[in-house]
């Protein structure tokens, strides 16, 4: 068990947000391996043009992605994906539009070899606010919302500029440390969902359509840091951060592997050598570029 | 043509023409009639069987709410706090300690030397002070296999050390509310709440799934416990049915020694509504008179005692919060819908009076939608449902099973732990039900409770719990309430009283063989009438025998 554990992000959220176009945009454009695991009694979970094969248990989609379902056993289907060969590069596990993501996060805790990488919860602009109204709902979203590291809000292009202020006002004021990301058509680029970015990479750019929304840098501390006390900055501090991911040098010698998402941070020691530097991506509108310089030099930006 | 003719001491019928009789005559397995020798006779030539002539007959009793694993945890060792007969007769006596459990266990592990697991089953501390079995305590049992317990409610699993060293458990900062730590900062071995429930199931070799699925085997054993009841008609409530285990349900019941009809409900899980409701209402096309198919079950809320039962104002008596909804309200919207549709029966579990609610509302837009004036939809344990919900529940056809058993078994915790005194007082409100014309059923939810129904209506009847107080005496019904709620009841609730439920012209020949007549002896002593065995579409199955 010498490889890094298999990441795992939880995308939640009710019926209707967008949940499976999300995913369906990252198995089109992410290059990743991705397992998609799907737990909700829906309708086919896959685009159609990019399924290659079906049988009962898995659906293989292009570029070496598979689907299955999890039923009630989701640890023993997690347990199973995590043992496929060759391994995916990443879990994308959407939960039931009334599950509760952290929970599902904990059955991760205990098992060896898998990550919680974070929860993305796709909220639907136009009708959040009234699903959050219905009596019978409203603790289950607000659960949602509370253990959401991203909130994709889905579906602006359905509300006006002023509604998208006004709704992005409520889900901010309902959410705490939450990273709340607009899209249209669950279009948020992989490396924001993921933080699959080839690390480190100069001049690092956001991929996919969306990248005029967003900004990123690579912030290259000029020698070891406290890795735990960087991550907590970069999670906890107010810099319009949706995602950071890299190495530092530690003190005393060694590399560590920050990971952030939103709020979200983990700090591992890194059992093999690599190029030092954290790639910061935010939201262009929120980006605080100054305020992360003060926790160290920034590679300049590519022209 | 043979017709034979039964002699009994007596027949309660369950049909108010004819109450009572002393002979039954059956032809084709099914009942020509029932009533005196002489009236029998004018259907002609007869042999008359008096292997009843001292027993008491009464309509097959019919189990609304259970699960064929009833059959297949006996796989497992049986470690709760009461005597439970297993598929075979023999009565496992309850346990009333610790020392018990682990001796009960080693004999399990000892008996299967070659099983990589080592399972039981029906564990309920409650009973004893809430006393925390603990790995150690399992490690006497076994050390060098995984041991698994699993607690009555099946809400908590116990481990040894072994098998929580194969979770990857075994270590010290596991810190979950899930997992209590010992003084040595281990876990102690009690595994609380399904995420952490699976994993070290899953990574021990548990087939949690399996063991609540049940197997070709268990489904054997299943209807022989139901022999041993007097149940000649019982759910499977429910299985996540495909083409081909249908095929193997039919075959299996297709022997012709099978002694039941099985009612297997398709589970809401894995389909969309639309091929939920086409996929159900096709195979209740291969219906056999021992496997009728064609009904579906949904699961809108978790359960009281996990505190995941959804709850109107104030909730739980604890400060828990609200419970978990297992379907979305737009999906049970579309279910119901597709379901009148189609004619397909729908009953939906619903444990906590939120999701009673939401089930009430769910059908009474969808039936503005669709008008279906016999739907029968049933909602499931129902069991803090209020007289308001009841009255609406009459006015729209729906039709309830209570869960009479659990008000025995788990009553005293939910008067002191999960809703309080009066809430606990009118859970499993049979008298309300009754009273305000819901349709009504009671039920086991076996293997969470053992199957009986005269155990149920006894429930029912004393309303006493396992402390041996009476909670909610305002709810108690009558011995011939209760007997009409096990038979009649069960049958219209599954849209099959024309079929089963009386001992009336026309019906299957079904019949419950009792050693006494459940209308004399006192209430109290309802449950411990000895049951002889069924007669099932003419076929006799002795208990002792089976």
């Amino acid at each position: 068990m010498a490889r890094p554990a298999l990441p795992v992000t939880v995308i939640g959220g009710y019926l209707g947000a967008g949940k499976t176009t999300l995913v369906n945009q990252l198995l089109r454009h992410s290059g990743l391996r991705l397992a998609v695991m799907v737990n909700e009694f829906g309708a086919l979970p896959i685009d159609r043009d990019l399924i290659e094969a079906e049988d009962d248990a898995l659906i293989s989609i292009s570029g070496g992605c598979v689907c299955c379902e999890f039923g009630d056993d989701l640890a023993g289907a997690l347990l199973q994906v995590a043992g496929m060969d060759p391994r995916p590069d990443h879990i994308l596990l959407e939960s039931s539009g009334v599950a509760i993501p952290g929970s599902i996060l904990t059955t991760l805790l205990f098992l060896d070899g898998l990550r919680g990488d974070g929860v993305v919860v796709v909220a639907d602009a136009a009708e959040i606010r009234n699903t959050a109204a219905n009596t019978y709902l409203a603790d289950t979203i607000q659960r949602q919302l509370d253990d959401a590291d991203i909130l994709v809000l889905n579906k602006t292009d359905l509300v006006s500029e002023a509604e998208l202020a006004e709704v992005t006002g409520w889900v901010r004021s309902h959410t705490k440390g939450t990273r709340i990301v607009p899209a249209v058509h669950g279009a948020v680029p992989h490396d924001v969902l993921l933080g699959s970015v080839p690390l480190p990479r100069r001049g690092h750019k956001v991929s996919g359509h969306a990248e005029a929304l967003f900004r990123s840098r690579v912030l290259q501390p000029d020698g070891p840091v406290d890795p735990v006390a960087l991550a907590r900055a970069l999670a906890e501090g107010d810099l319009g951060l949706v995602r950071a991911k890299g190495y530092v040098a530690r003190p005393g010698g060694g590399l560590s592997l920050i990971q952030v998402v939103g709020a979200r941070w983990t700090v591992e020691d890194a059992t093999d050598d690599h190029q030092t530097g954290v790639v910061c991506i935010g939201l262009k509108a929120t980006f605080d570029a100054d305020g992360l310089a003060r926790l160290g030099p920034l590679e300049p930006v590519p022209a | 043509m043979t017709t034979t003719i039964y002699q009994a001491r007596k027949i309660i019928t369950m049909s108010h023409a004819r109450p009572y009789a002393t002979h039954v005559a059956v032809r084709e397995g099914k009942i020509l009639g029932a009533g005196t020798l002489e009236e029998l006779a004018r259907w002609g030539d007869y042999r008359l069987d008096t292997t009843f002539a001292d027993k008491v007959l009464m309509p097959g009793f019919v189990e609304g709410h259970a699960h064929s694993a009833e059959g297949s945890v006996w796989d497992g060792a049986y470690v709760g706090w009461f005597d439970r007969a297993d598929p075979a007769g023999k009565v496992w006596e309850g346990l009333k300690t610790v020392d018990a459990v682990v001796a009960r266990m080693r004999d399990a592990a000892a008996a299967k030397p070659d099983e990589p697991v080592v399972v039981g089953w029906g564990l309920d501390p409650i009973y004893m002070d809430n006393v925390r079995v603990t790995r150690e305590d399992l490690d006497r049992a076994c050390a060098d296999r995984p041991v698994v317990v699993l607690h009555a409610s099946l809400h908590i699993m116990n481990m040894n050390t072994k098998g929580l060293e194969l979770a990857g458990l075994l270590k010290s900062g596991v810190n979950h509310p899930g997992v209590p730590l010992g003084q040595d900062g281990l876990p102690i071995g009690e595994l609380r709440s399904p995420e952490i429930m699976g994993p070290a199931a899953a990574k021990v070799g548990f087939d949690r799934g399996k063991a609540m699925e049940g197997s070709p085997e268990g489904l054997r054993s299943y209807a022989r416990l139901c022999v041993r009841a007097g149940v000649t008609t019982a759910t499977d409530l429910a299985r996540s049915l495909t083409d081909e285990s249908v095929d193997e349900a039919l075959k299996i019941t297709g022997a012709p020694d099978f002694p039941l009809c099985l009612v297997p409900f398709r589970i809401m899980a894995g389909m969309t509504p639309e091929d939920l409701v086409a996929f159900t209402a096709g195979i209740r096309k291969k219906s056999t008179d021992r496997c009728d198919l064609g009904r579906i079950k949904v699961v809108a809320d978790g359960s009281i005692q996990g505190f995941t039962a959804r709850m109107l104002w104030p909730g739980y008596i604890n400060g828990a919060p609200n419970g978990l909804w297992y379907v979305a309200p737009d999906q049970l919207a579309q279910i119901y819908e597709h379901a009148l549709g189609a004619g397909v029966l729908v009953h939906t579990h619903t444990n906590g009076n939120e999701a009673t609610e939401l089930a009430i509302e769910t059908l009474e837009s969808a039936l503005k939608k669709v008008p279906a004036r016999d739907h029968r939809f049933t909602l499931q344990h129902c069991q803090l449902a209020s007289p308001a919900q009841f009255k609406r529940m009459a006015r729209l056809g729906m039709c309830v099973n209570l869960f009479a058993n659990h008000h025995f078994y788990w009553g005293d915790e939910h008067y002191a732990l999960t809703v309080g005194p009066e809430r606990a007082e009118r859970m499993n409100a049979c008298r309300t039900a009754l009273d305000t014309g819901v349709p009504m059923t009671i039920h086991s939810d076996a293997p969470v409770t053992p199957l009986g129904p005269l155990f149920t209506a006894w429930a029912a009847v004393t309303r006493l719990t396992a402390s041996g107080r009476v909670q909610g005496e305002g709810e108690k019904i009558t011995v011939p309430e209760a007997l009409e709620a096990i038979t009649l009841g069960a049958a219209f609730t599954l849209g099959m009283d024309d079929l089963i439920g009386s001992i009336e012209t026309g019906k299957r020949a079904d019949f419950a063989v009792l050693e006494d007549d459940p209308l004399e002896v006192a209430p109290e002593a309802l449950k411990d009438i000895p049951v002889w065995g069924t007669v099932q579409g003419g076929r006799v199955f002795a208990a002792a025998t089976i």
